[in-house]
């Protein structure tokens, strides 16, 4: 009843090319935004923002960028833990080598780091397609593990690639509570969510889709594959990278390589197939899900007093993992995104459905 | 010279053990195009399965000769309904499907079979013993000074993952399975209209993933003990068929010995200026570099593309 366009007119271009065509939709968006920056902090306990909150929203701009790459324009990557390892070690090694360097710009440098590897790793897929192509982005992230483990002169001479970072602070601004993390993050997240929805309604963004449905075809029509999978790489590793720097930073504050193991680019893969591959609402989803996932499995046996041995949960954890993963290919392969998008295709309709 | 040898043979040996894993790999994807990660998994649980079965089967018939062999069989069984359950269960319903969501699949059958064999079998470190000798050979003694040293273990899997690829050869090509294995990996919708059965051949194709899997995880098993860290080794092998060509079942042996040797001798030779341990990343490299010149594998099969 509430959820209806009927009397909404597009009279300009501009009202045409918004991003929510829905007045409902503007609405509900800046109420969620609202919430995130004003009453969450508020009203969350530390354990909340640190535990729950601050990994979610780090975890999602990093499945953001990696939506750019794959389910934008069709190019798949496990490597993404090792862009986020770079875009961690670059930003703290600006910050070590030059003290004075204010933490956006150590940031943002390590995303610009993070691009350029991104870049170079992605030159083999002029070439390589599918398999082919993960498995020379399983290089990258092998490769980079071991750089950051065993080149010393990269993680300045610490011992096995471990260092940490002291206080924060944001122009002058301290970043310290975990409601000030939490808010940092989410300023993050928010800039760099418009300009991805924004990017991939470009020009650029439907040539990385005309990449991802038929890149022979989209040669033909004039788009030039070279430029567009590598735009693809480019700000799809300066987002997975910047993710990554705030992953070490805000959340982490010491960390090794370990902490960008194979496991998370694993783990951001299941996000973005789990949230909806090729949308920007559907990473957060995702990210959710999966952030969301290993606490309910944990609690909820001992909700039902079952006494689980560590081993046991562990394991158990692993195969409910796994299991739910493979349901959800099988009832929803198009992820969460296309449930929501199914879900709001219907309430346009309620309550009287023809 | 000696030493450069032995550094060189025991990449070989290495090398022909990749390629027992990476089989598997090139069975299922050229019987189903769907790229199984859970190979790994499946080498874990298959030893894990022959290490407890072996165990109680020497205890319950008091020989090691016929408690191995009994315990081989069950596990052959438990590795079949393994296949059939990920048919029944998983690929049945993702007929269709995109390859990334099989690819997503297969891990997330690698969770559940990683998680549910420690669970069943429990997640200590456990041993195979199928007698094999350990004492180290020492070849060629007259001709070098100290010999080379070889371990005969490495030689037996090298002369199982040999028999192993011949038997697959054999059958691919000369049997009634076989022929319809290269049919579905041709063309699943072809082969449907014609009658073959892709359901029942998915079920064949796994569990013969399964039983090079076994196979692999008793000669791994042996050299390194049965534990978790088995899992991963499929990572090793990985770059080993995309080196060979995802299609070639040639292709995995000869880029398992081109990657065992790579690694071998890179490690020795080149490792110590570098830091050392590029063994893990070494493989991938190797492999990409193949890649950038041949995007199909060395034998893989042309990919031709049509608008």
């Amino acid at each position: 009843m509430f959820y209806r366009e009927n009397g909404q007119f597009k009279a300009s271009y501009v009202e045409d090319q918004r991003i929510f065509k829905v007045q409902q939709d503007r609405v509900a968006i800046i109420a969620i935004v609202a919430i995130a920056a004003l009453l969450v902090p508020m009203l969350a306990s530390d354990y909340l923002l640190r535990a729950l909150l601050i990994p979610f929203l780090i975890l999602s701009l990093a499945a953001i960028g990696l939506n750019i790459l794959v389910g934008y324009c069709g190019q798949i990557s496990l490597g993404t833990g090792a862009f986020m390892a770079v875009g961690a070690y670059a930003a703290w090694n600006l910050g070590v080598r030059v003290p004075e360097t204010p933490l956006l710009l150590q940031i943002l440098a390590g995303g610009a780091c993070a691009t350029a590897i991104g870049v170079l790793f992605g030159i083999p897929s002029l070439r390589l397609r599918g398999l082919y192509l993960a498995v020379s982005t399983l290089a990258a992230q092998f490769f980079l593990d071991w750089a950051f483990l065993r080149i010393p002169a990269l993680t300045n001479y610490s011992t096995s690639g471990s260092v940490s970072v002291g206080s924060l602070s944001f122009f002058g601004l301290p970043v310290e509570s975990a409601a000030q993390k939490y808010l940092f993050c989410l300023g993050f997240v928010v800039v760099f969510a418009v300009i991805a929805k924004n990017l991939v309604r470009s020009g650029t963004g439907r040539q990385w889709m005309a990449i991802r449905d038929m890149d022979i075809a989209a040669g033909v029509i004039g788009i030039r594959p070279a430029y567009a999978k590598l735009t693809a790489f480019a700000v799809s590793s300066f987002i997975v990278g910047v993710a990554g720097a705030l992953w070490g930073f805000v959340h982490l504050g010491a960390w090794e390589p370990l902490a960008f193991g194979l496991d998370r680019s694993f783990q951001l893969l299941f996000m973005i197939i789990i949230g909806g591959l090729g949308s920007i609402a559907g990473s957060f989803f995702g990210a959710a899900f999966i952030v969301l996932l290993p606490i309910v499995l944990t609690n909820v046996p001992e909700l039902f007093g079952l006494p689980l041995s560590v081993d046991t949960a562990a394991h158990l954890e692993h195969v409910v993992f796994g299991a739910l993963i493979v349901i959800f290919l099988i009832a929803e392969p198009h992820g969460l995104a296309r449930l929501w998008s199914i879900g709001r295709e219907k309430l346009r309709l309620w309550p009287f459905p023809y | 010279m000696g030493f450069f040898l032995e550094t060189f043979l025991g990449g070989l040996m290495t090398g022909l053990l990749y390629a027992l894993i990476g089989l598997g790999f090139v069975l299922i994807f050229k019987a189903s195009g769907v790229f199984n990660f859970a190979q790994g998994a499946m080498v874990l649980v298959a030893a894990l399965a022959m290490a407890r079965f072996s165990g109680w089967a020497t205890e319950a018939l008091g020989s090691m000769v016929l408690g191995n062999v009994l315990a081989f069989l069950m596990s052959v069984a438990f590795m079949i309904a393994v296949a059939i359950v990920i048919e029944r269960l998983v690929l049945r319903h993702l007929v269709n499907q995109e390859l990334t969501t099989l690819l997503m699949a297969t891990l997330g059958i690698t969770y559940v079979l990683d998680g549910l064999g420690q669970m069943v079998f429990g997640s200590s470190v456990y041993t195979i013993d199928v007698g094999m000798p350990k004492e180290p050979l020492f070849l060629f003694e007259g001709v070098f000074e100290g010999g080379m040293l070889i371990n005969p273990d490495d030689l037996i899997a090298a002369g199982v993952a040999a028999t192993l690829v011949a038997t697959l050869a054999l059958l691919f090509q000369y049997t009634k399975v076989g022929r319809a294995l290269r049919a579905v990996a041709d063309d699943h919708q072809a082969a449907q209209s014609v009658g073959i059965p892709l359901g029942r051949i998915w079920v064949v194709v796994w569990a013969v993933a399964g039983i090079v899997a076994l196979v692999a995880g008793i000669v791994w098993g042996s050299k390194l003990g049965v534990q978790f860290s088995l899992s991963t080794v499929a990572l090793r092998a990985l770059p080993v068929v995309i080196l060979g060509g995802l299609t070639s079942v040639p292709g995995a042996i000869i880029g398992g010995l081109i990657i065992g040797v790579g690694e071998k001798v890179s490690e020795v030779y080149l490792g110590p200026f570098v830091g050392g341990g590029i063994e893990v990343w070494f493989a991938y490299v190797l492999a990409l570099v193949f890649l950038l010149f041949r995007p199909e594998g060395l034998f893989g099969e042309k990919h031709i593309d049509r608008v």
